[in-house]
């Protein structure tokens, strides 16, 4: 056994903990998890903890349903919710009963892509901008807490005590925030969190939903990652800035060059926006995630790059003077409510694309997108982002790096999964139609 | 293991015992003065006076850095009862290996290799665990062993490298930016008032306390 698994052991005895939960996530990102009691984790560490993969939407199919999910004892936590039931968390790898890892885990893709990334010298760091709506319930209408916005402080923000909350769980858990604050829309908040390697960020993403929906819940209120649930206002996304590292040397960084980033920050960018269409139908996988990608609410739907335009995809942020270390690019159109592990997955192939093939950077587009007419935006070779999710499977469907990326099984899982989602959708007719058709025709 | 002894001529038993032992001793000829800094436990031999020795010990337990062992006759035993000062006892002559067992108890349940202390931090290496003003805190295995390194190794600056090479070991690829990212999490662990004690030192690394 090694030191960490020894270590996690002696903790859960000193601590009195009673349960361990073990966590791994489906392929649509929904966490899943494994109550065990102490005595059982020894032989979870050893054996793994098997389990009815068949029941787990996007793993296996009957025949093949035995599974183990193997804690990483790196990762375990106590939950600093439950303060009077000591209740412990690890994520776990998916390995198949011979030993291997099963390509349908969202983990274990990731971890792939980082391997990739690595045989290349490259750590990926990223750091999200999580946006979220606090509601007064779970119910069919959306009852907004304020009327507040931007920036704004009490008494019409009345949730900052729950973020305050929200915050200081998470930094006990060692999800440590940049900043946050109230979002333009009414009810609308945002968190920063600090970056870190790309594997322990999407195991973090997936904690920090469920932190604030628990804070929320231990409030009586409702929290929500839904990316559009307000037609009026705008609507959650998750903001990813990202980063290569050589040993620890920023690879983006190059002192002098005019857009502030290195050869391989721009081939990054190029395979950003060159492979963006392909890779949306993850990082903005439900029907939903499509409202939020209109005109007019601050979502980029144009595939553009500029360094200080609120409209482009993929933006690069000024680094201070000297500031080597902070330089990054911002890839916008994601959502808080994609596979963190599939959605870092894409961009890091898409980006990895641009540079293993050399891709040149387009040029800057520093005007407002929104503002040009198709034909500018034709003759500038700006392109549009995905409309629709059927859309947005279609250029997935058709995408080599995306077979690639995420590996043969979730591909196709996924591709089925979302097909099926957008055909119940197409059979919905919805209050739009009624109030616009009905009378009318 | 280097013991202090009073008073300087102590008796003839005491001094083999503590040979036999295998305990350095080094003598100290006034209670009040300049205590030897390597002394891990004060043996205290009553002898003939013991009253003015206890009260001396008394005096000196405030501030005294040391666990005290008192060697006592059988008729000293009553005034030894109830006597602030001495944490534990041993009875003249003393047997070397009853000797050699108690100043081996006290030294280590004064924890100077097991429980660290930095303010009001406490770490204990055997099992793991953390705890702040007397409450736990949750760290991952390798926010506790940086946390270990640092306090082990206090007031000296250490660089990112030597830190991944010292509390990661070779095995680690996760890249300096690694030892940034954990110094992060622990300090937002340790909290808003305590961050401090890990200083970032410009263009170097970090020190601790």
């Amino acid at each position: 056994m090694n030191k960490q698994a020894e270590y996690v052991l002696r903790t859960v005895e000193e601590r009195g903990i009673r349960f361990v939960r073990l966590w791994f996530t489906d392929v649509q990102g929904f966490l899943k998890s494994v109550s065990i009691s102490p005595a059982e984790l020894e032989v979870a560490f050893e054996e793994g903890m098997t389990f009815d993969g068949s029941a787990v939407d996007g793993y296996a199919r009957v025949q093949e349903a035995d599974m183990l999910a193997q804690p990483d004892p790196a990762t375990f936590q106590i939950l600093p919710w439950r303060p009077d039931q000591q209740v412990a968390r690890m994520f776990c790898d998916i390995v198949l009963p011979d030993g291997a890892p099963f390509e349908g885990d969202p983990r274990g893709v990731l971890k792939r892509n980082l391997a990739k990334a690595a045989d290349l010298g490259f750590t990926f760091y990223v750091a999200p901008e999580l946006e979220f709506f606090y509601f007064a319930d779970a119910g069919p209408e959306p009852q907004v807490l304020d009327r507040g916005g931007y920036f704004d402080l009490t008494p019409l923000d009345m949730a900052q005590e729950y973020r305050r909350k929200t915050i200081n769980a998470l930094e006990l858990m060692g999800i440590p925030v940049e900043h946050s604050h109230h979002e333009v829309a009414p009810s609308q908040h945002e968190i920063i969190v600090r970056y870190t390697d790309a594997l322990t960020m999407a195991d973090n993403i997936m904690t920090f939903r469920l932190t604030v929906k628990e804070v929320a819940m231990e409030h009586g209120i409702y929290a929500t990652f839904m990316p559009k649930p307000l037609e009026a206002h705008d609507g959650s996304g998750m903001h990813l800035h990202l980063s290569l590292f050589e040993g620890d040397r920023n690879a983006f960084y190059e002192p002098g060059s005019d857009n502030g980033l290195s050869k391989v920050g721009q081939q990054f960018v190029a395979g950003l926006l060159t492979h963006a269409a392909e890779i949306t139908a993850v990082t903005n996988q439900w029907v939903n995630s499509y409202k939020r990608l209109v005109a007019g609410f601050d979502a980029p739907i144009w595939i553009s790059w500029a360094r200080n335009n609120q409209s482009a995809l993929v933006r690069i942020p000024l680094a201070k003077k000297g500031k080597s270390q902070s330089v990054r690019v911002e890839y916008r159109s994601p959502d808080a409510a994609a596979n963190p592990y599939l959605a870092l997955s894409a961009v890091l192939g898409a980006g990895l694309a641009g540079i293993r093939n050399g891709y040149e950077l387009p040029p800057e587009v520093s005007s407002n997108v929104h503002a040009l007419t198709n034909a500018e935006r034709q003759a500038a070779g700006i392109s549009r982002l995905p409309e629709t999710l059927a859309e947005a499977l279609d250029r997935m469907e058709q995408s080599e790096l995306m077979a690639e990326t995420l590996g043969e099984h979730v591909f196709d899982w996924f591709l089925r999964n979302k097909r099926r989602e957008w055909d119940r959708y197409q059979h919905h007719v919805s209050k739009f139609e009624l109030d616009t058709y009905l009378p009318v025709l | 293991m280097d013991v202090a002894v009073f008073p300087a001529d102590h008796s003839e038993s005491l001094a083999s015992a503590l040979m036999a032992a295998g305990i350095k001793a080094q003598r100290v000829t006034d209670l009040e003065g300049e205590f030897p800094g390597d002394a891990s436990a004060l043996v205290v031999e009553l002898g003939n006076e013991p009253l003015r020795r206890l009260r001396m010990l008394e005096a000196l337990s405030v501030e005294s850095p040391v666990p005290v062992l008192a060697v006592v006759d059988p008729t000293q035993l009553t005034m030894v009862e109830g006597a602030v000062g001495i944490t534990d006892f041993l009875m003249a002559p003393p047997d070397h290996a009853e000797l050699r067992l108690r100043v081996r108890r006290l030294t280590h349940a004064a924890g100077t290799d097991e429980v660290h202390h930095f303010k009001d931090l406490e770490l204990n290496v055997l099992t793991y665990q953390a705890a702040l003003a007397g409450r736990p805190i949750d760290l991952t295995y390798m926010e506790y062993e940086l946390l270990r390194f640092f306090i082990e190794h206090q007031a000296r600056v250490w660089s990112r490298e030597q830190l991944l090479s010292k509390v990661w070991g070779y095995e680690y690829y996760g890249g300096a930016r690694t030892v940034d990212v954990h110094v992060r999490r622990l300090r937002a662990k340790l909290g808003e008032e305590r961050a401090s004690w890990i200083t970032t030192v410009r263009s170097v690394g970090y020190r601790f306390g």
